[in-house]
């Protein structure tokens, strides 16, 4: 399986505050632009793979929308942040078991609207999983907007564990930030930060920080998986698909586990780099979901970047910034550059493996390791990138 | 909104079939677990998106459960303060906590503590159950520290 297939072509809109668009229309739009990348034809796809998210276009009925006809693989997939890399996986599969040729994986929202605040668009948890009996009980204890109740809540603790400060979370999004400042399309281009400015950002939930927290977007993402043989005589240097895993370590309700401390990217790197056969000082790009500053932190240390506990020294020298030994989320991440949940880092780690990053770009970017993670660490995808 | 009662008051649960045991006990003062009859593993009743009933025995995956009281004594096992007002009828109450207590039986549940100011909220603090009466009919169990 190990390099069989391989990303052959990437669209992107554009992204952040983009209104009066629909969903399907980002979507067909980042279809059409991840074609012309790869010189395909619409005809050409045979598979369609779209991330099921918060907005209802975002189903299998989009093969209609689009135009695609006579495919051998539709679905719709979620496991939330980490559906990027799993779909991937079950592209990556059934191209290699000769099921589909050119699979078209997809992520689109617009959820943001001029004059509506975020809290009120779909993130609002209140459109999540309302109803009666105990699965009402959060909203009768405050509990709205439970990714950032719930994120907060993993970060206190991991703070009591480890003594992790918000100075150590904090460098994490300023380097992101800074980062950022060499992509135009990211929503905080032209918007540097500093560390005072993250400690002056209001509070969310409590550790977190505004400024530990991702963006919103509206836009799309495509990334058009093939055989490593076709992608060969394609548009884009091939991105190949080296190795991949999953985990999901379950409930974190239970006393005597902490799965939101202890995360499933132990299990899904461990099988990911094995199946790559690379080591993680082969590692020269790193691509971490990052819906908030704990998530890239505590992703380091289960791939074993440095030891549980030790995420908050081992960031604070800015090493994940521009300039520093281990580049992380190098076009500004979900927290600085756009939101499309794993085709953020997705789509950055095709960039970089090919090259193609401009000012950003990493100059050894052999092996480019991309993360996803879904839930409140409940899910957990890791892809290792080839160039 | 399905499910909830939308008054310039703070949302009301509203029990069904299968939630009426707990808030029947919480009506009377008793923090109900389901537990397993077979292997004796208690369940939290809280956590996910979604029902958070687990239907069957999380260990044994027997589907024999049962409602069992709980002796509402726990530790604080995390804690957050919401400052973001997502609903108007908390904005008079942020920051408040959101909290997460480990029960002596095994089980995590999200809650309230009340009665303790947010900086005397700590990581390990000895809590027990008490409860609150939203509504003649639902009361809900929150957390306190032992009297």
């Amino acid at each position: 399986m190990k390099g069989r297939t391989a990303i052959a072509g990437l669209g992107m809109t554009e992204m952040g505050k983009v209104y009066g668009r629909t969903a399907t229309d980002f979507a067909a739009e980042a279809l059409a632009l991840a074609l012309d990348d790869a010189g395909l034809a619409k005809d050409d796809v045979d598979g369609l793979l779209v991330n099921a998210n918060h907005s209802a276009e975002m189903a299998p009925m989009l093969q209609m929308s689009l135009g695609l006809e006579d495919l051998t693989l539709v679905n719709a997939m979620s496991a939330y942040g980490s559906s990027a890399g799993t779909m991937l996986q079950y592209a990556a599969h059934a191209i290699t078991a000769g099921q589909a040729s050119v699979v078209a994986c997809l992520y689109a929202d617009a959820p943001l609207s001029p004059g509506g605040s975020i809290s009120q668009s779909s993130y609002n948890g209140r459109r999540i999983g309302t109803g009666s009996g105990l699965a009402s009980l959060r909203f009768a204890y405050g509990d709205y907007g439970p990714a950032n109740t719930s994120y907060a809540l993993a970060c206190r603790r991991h703070m009591h564990l480890y003594g992790t400060t918000h100075d150590q979370l904090g460098t994490i999004a300023v380097g992101q930030r800074a980062w950022a400042q060499f992509n135009p399309r990211a929503q905080m281009y032209g918007r540097p930060m500093t560390l005072d400015d993250y400690h002056a950002s209001r509070w969310i939930v409590e550790p977190l920080h505004l400024l530990d927290c991702c963006l919103v977007s509206n836009g799309a993402v495509a990334v058009i998986v093939t055989s490593a043989e076709r992608a060969r005589d394609l548009r884009q240097p091939p991105v190949y698909l080296l190795g991949f895993g999953q985990a999901g370590p379950g409930d974190n309700q239970r006393a005597g586990r902490e799965p939101a401390v202890h995360t499933g990217a132990k299990r899904s790197g461990e099988l990911a780099l094995r199946m790559a056969d690379v080591a993680l000082e082969d590692v020269d790009v790193l691509e971490l979901y990052d819906c908030y500053t704990y998530t890239v932190l505590v992703t380091l240390e289960d791939y074993g970047f440095c030891e549980k506990g030790e995420g908050g020294p081992f960031v604070a020298d800015g090493k994940l910034g521009p300039g520093g030994s281990l580049p992380t989320n190098t076009g500004g991440g979900q927290l600085s550059s756009f939101y499309m949940w794993g085709f953020t880092p997705l789509s950055e780690g095709v960039i970089q493996a090919r090259g193609h990053g401009g000012e950003r770009q990493v100059p050894e970017h052999e092996v480019v390791l991309v993360s996803g993670n879904g839930g409140t660490l409940n899910w957990h995808s890791t892809t290792v990138l080839g160039a | 909104m399905a499910g909830l009662v939308e008054t310039s008051s703070r949302p009301v649960p509203i029990p069904d079939d299968e939630s009426r045991p707990f808030f029947d006990g919480a009506r009377q003062g008793v923090l109900l677990l389901r537990r397993c009859h077979a292997c004796r593993t208690f369940m939290s009743p809280t956590g996910g998106i979604g029902t958070p009933l687990r239907p069957r025995c999380v260990k044994c995956f027997s589907a024999d459960l049962e409602w069992a009281p709980a002796t509402g004594r726990g530790t604080l096992y995390s804690f957050a303060l919401m400052h973001q007002v997502y609903d108007p009828a908390f904005a008079d109450e942020v920051p408040y906590n959101i909290a997460v207590v480990e029960l002596d039986e095994g089980v995590r549940m999200t809650t309230n503590v009340v009665g303790c100011a947010n900086d005397q909220l700590w990581i390990g603090m000895p809590l027990e159950v008490t409860f609150e009466q939203l509504s003649d009919e639902v009361a809900i169990p929150k957390f306190r520290r032992p009297t």
